[in-house]
């Protein structure tokens, strides 16, 4: 059962480029975008704007992942992150080139783009971000 | 609003039931409630059934399902399913218990059922992702299980719990599990077999999550003030309460408190009049451990730090004379059939406070508290039995 | 004066020493190894591929100019005999990840290993007749060698992208040519996996020929001789053949040197001469001179002049990591790992 390419395809701004969005009455930043600020609700409709969100971060938890997943399994074991960017805005994703027993809480990062999934070998390829250590 | 009772509960054994299709579990759970109210069938007036994913047995229209083989689709009574991931059963559970308060039904039985066995454990794997959300968390790598890791990763970094505190509770879950004899696993298990298990997603183990699961459970509901034409093992259902919370982990505030479950106990709370204080025995969700630990936190019954100290000191057992955690086996060992879930977490307090607990009956317990919880902490229900 | 405004590289982080692919192959590798003249080669992860690489380089080189704006980029090229599909472009998927999009042109090239010096002779054309303001040329692989095949030894992951404007030009193009003819040395026909190649017919009448004689049209066609260039950047298959054109156009090793990463990273296909020239660009001061000859078989070498200007001084160049450090900390990787990580191995069927 493959999904048609468009559900990846509307998600391309936040998969490559991390645009959220920004709340023009609270000022609160999104990611995913959001059309509409849970918090404003009513009154935030029609202001919520593009907002490209930093690329750079630190690791605010991870996970070393073993259960077979998919198109990771050439990749096994693989680390997750919850990472917090430097705008503030909590992200979540794979960490990928680094040293497993190396990642700590703290450690910085950036978002580079990889492959995260494709439909079969003669289907699309989606891409997105994946955090790699941020030696800098 | 018309209080509530519950009248009869049941469950089938849990486990690897290859035998046994959903149409059999299903009924089998229902006619074993309907045996324990002493029911014909003929009074139920309504059914809800918690089930997560019509993609395990590749069938949808569930409430059809289950209202054809149990009998009721003969009469063409009111047959509804209800999904909220892991909490499905205790949504359903909610369900029931407002359309008997609310005068639309008399006689309802609730029901929750999974038959995950005849799905691969990658294909079962990929259905538990799809709690998350499955754009942004499943769809960037990330498993139920590892967003379970990252709590733990983070409450052992904030000094909330040790990783042997959370490991801890899956201890507390398996030792209860060998007095249940519908438990899925019925033996008692060391510590270290939970931190030295190979990982799934670390710093968890296999032995911190809750296994694969077939099985079903049903009570039947009816008014508190008809209970006795019944029955005289009835208990009230003396509040339910559900909260909502972001579908994706990583939105939240926190990620080592489950905002919603705290409110739905608040809200519970105050709907049975009682504190945490009153609680003494508790069905908390414990598919990962760490959430176990969680669980007892958000509700109240534990401070902050506390809750895992209390699964390694043992203050959890069901005779430890404290608040009786998980006398079930919990999901952990009594086994995790999710739609089941949360139904088979009234049944073990109906015999709890029915005193028909055998084993591992908790003594003088006048309420009890069951907590259910979908994805990472997205919807909760808590709801509290009260012994009449 | 059109050239060069900035450029960024990448080169995936894993590698294989040629001593692993003999152990498998029952050959020497050591022997193989030191015939190319090439010590290990990068491997790309599973979740590489020509479309990360060459995001990776060209994020990088935007990062390096944040005073241009993405969207002033006109034209977006990317030469690859690796592109991840054979019908929709690297090129499209490149320019929306890096903010291009999408009052813009964009296509994928081919030409062997010189499709990336394509893509900038391309950029310099719409740039120069003043079409574009800017146009991005990039050139990556993650190039396929048959198991077991002598090109398994060298083939690798990579890729360099630049930015070509008229303005605040790091480096100015002062001239470009080719040299191409009808030359079948090496090729891979649609739908096959592994490219064929004709063996020692791809010495001497192939890229020896068309290199130098690039590399002499050049030279004549601006009176210069290697000794008015600080760098020679050659398309390098391997180590050796580079090596041995340098010495027959009259280049010095320390003039060939800084524009080699073959030895360290394998042949990076369409990624090699942008590379190259990349990790002169990490060292390189104003006034300094570079020619470039980039190769491709089937057959072309496309040679450019280049000056750096005092515009290198003001660069921001440590916006992005240099090659040195993307260079320095590999993982080596087994035959076991790589043959994983190259798809190589039979997986289940998928249902």
């Amino acid at each position: 059962m493959a999904m048609v390419s468009a559900r990846e395809w509307r998600e391309i701004p936040g998969r490559y480029n991390l645009i959220g969005s920004k709340c023009g009455c609270c000022g609160k930043i999104f990611f995913p975008s959001r059309s509409f600020c849970p918090d404003c609700r009513r009154a935030g409709i029609g202001k919520m704007e593009p907002f490209k969100l930093s690329r750079k971060g630190e690791v605010y938890s991870f996970s070393i992942n073993h259960e077979y997943s998919g198109f990771n399994g050439r990749m096994m074991p693989y680390a997750v992150a919850f990472i917090r960017n430097d705008d503030g805005v909590m992200l979540a994703g794979q960490l990928v080139d680094v040293d497993l027993d190396k990642i700590e809480i703290g450690m910085r990062v950036k978002a580079v783009m990889r492959k995260l999934n494709e439909d079969g070998a003669a289907g699309v390829i989606h891409y997105g971000f994946k955090f790699v250590p941020d030696n800098e | 609003m018309r209080e509530v009772a519950i009248i009869g509960a049941g469950s089938t054994k849990f486990g690897e039931l290859w035998g046994q299709s959903f149409r059999a579990l299903g009924l089998e759970a229902g006619m074993k409630a309907m045996a324990s109210a002493d029911l014909s069938g003929e009074e139920i007036d309504a059914v809800y059934i918690g089930n997560m994913s019509s993609r395990f047995i590749a069938q949808q229209h569930i409430d059809a399902l289950v209202a054809d083989y149990t009998g009721m689709a003969g009469r063409h009574i009111a047959s509804t399913s209800i999904e909220a991931g892991g909490a499905s059963g205790g949504v359903a559970f909610r369900q029931g218990v407002m359309a008997v308060a609310s005068g639309m039904h008399d006689v309802v039985i609730v029901g929750g059922a999974e038959k995950m066995t005849d799905l691969d454990d990658d294909s079962v794997n990929e259905v538990l992702n799809g709690t998350t959300d499955a754009d942004w968390e499943a769809g960037m790598g990330l498993s139920l299980t590892s967003l379970y890791a990252m709590i733990a990763r983070r409450m052992i970094h904030d000094g909330i719990a040790t990783r042997e505190e959370i490991a801890a509770c899956a201890y507390n879950s398996h030792f209860h599990g060998q007095f249940n004899k519908d438990a899925q696993f019925r033996k008692e298990i060391k510590l270290d077999t939970v931190l030295k298990a190979g990982p799934t997603a670390e710093p968890l183990t296999m032995f911190d999550g809750a296994p694969i699961s077939d099985g079903a459970s049903a009570v039947i509901l009816c008014p508190l003030e008809d209970a006795k034409k019944y029955t005289d093992a009835y208990v009230k259902v003396a509040a339910t309460a559900q909260a909502s919370d972001s579908l994706a982990l990583f939105q939240r505030k926190s990620i080592t408190e489950f905002e919603a479950t705290a409110v739905a106990a608040q809200q519970a709370y105050e709907m049975a009049g009682i504190t945490a204080q009153d609680i003494k025995v508790a069905e908390v969700h414990d598919d990962y451990t760490v959430g176990g630990v969680m669980a007892l936190q958000d509700l109240g019954l534990y401070k902050k730090g506390e809750a895992g100290k209390a699964f390694l000191d043992g203050s959890t057992k069901f005779d430890a004379g404290k608040i009786a955690i998980n006398t079930s086996g919990g999901l952990k060992a009594k086994g995790y059939p999710i739609g089941a879930a949360g139904v088979s977490q009234i049944v073990e307090l109906y015999a709890q406070l029915t005193n028909s607990a055998n084993d591992r009956q908790v003594k003088d317990a006048k309420y009890g508290l069951a907590q259910s919880v979908g994805g990472t902490g997205s919807a909760v229900t808590v709801s509290i039995l009260e012994a009449m | 004066m059109t050239g060069i405004v900035s450029y960024g590289a990448y080169v995936p982080r894993y590698r294989i020493k040629p001593e692993e692919i003999g152990r498998v192959w029952g050959a020497n590798g050591a022997a193989m190894g030191k015939g190319l003249m090439i010590t290990q080669k990068s491997v790309p992860a599973p979740d590489e591929d020509t479309v990360t690489i060459a995001t990776t380089a060209a994020r990088d080189m935007l990062d390096r100019v944040p005073e241009v704006n993405p969207a002033d980029i006109g034209a977006v090229y990317i030469g690859s005999e690796s592109h991840p599909y054979a019908v929709k472009p690297t090129s499209s998927i490149v320019a929306e990840a890096i903010g291009a999009t999408p009052n813009m042109t964009a296509a994928d090239l081919e030409f062997a290993c010189k499709a990336g010096t394509a893509g900038i002779q391309a950029g310099m054309g719409l740039v120069a007749s003043g079409m574009v303001k800017y146009a991005v040329a990039i050139g990556a692989d993650t190039s396929q060698g048959a198991p077991g095949d002598a090109l398994e030894y060298s083939a690798s992951a990579g890729g360099a992208a630049y930015l070509i404007g008229n303005e605040n030009c790091i480096a100015t193009i002062n001239k470009t040519l080719s040299f191409t003819t009808d030359t079948p040395d090496f090729w891979r026909r649609e739908g096959m996996m592994y490219p064929v190649h004709g063996g020692r017919f791809s010495g001497e009448p192939a890229y020896f020929r068309h290199v130098t004689s690039a590399a002499k049209m050049m030279m004549e066609a601006m009176g210069t001789t290697p000794a008015d260039y600080n760098y020679v950047v050659l398309h390098q298959p391997n180590g050796k053949f580079p090596t041995r054109a340098a010495k027959m156009l009259g280049f010095s090793d320390e003039q060939l040197a800084p524009g080699l990463l073959t030895p360290v990273i394998g042949n990076t296909y369409s990624g090699a001469v942008p590379l190259g020239l990349a990790h002169v660009l990490d060292q390189a001061k104003p006034g300094d001179r570079i020619l470039v000859t980039s190769y491709g078989s089937g057959a072309g070498s496309d040679a450019f002049d280049i000056t750096v200007t005092d515009e290198i001084a003001r660069f921001k160049r440590d916006n992005a990591p240099i090659l040195d450090k993307i260079l320095a900390d590999p993982v080596y990787i087994d035959y076991a790992i790589y043959a994983k990580f190259k798809e190589t191995i039979k997986m289940p069927e998928e249902e």
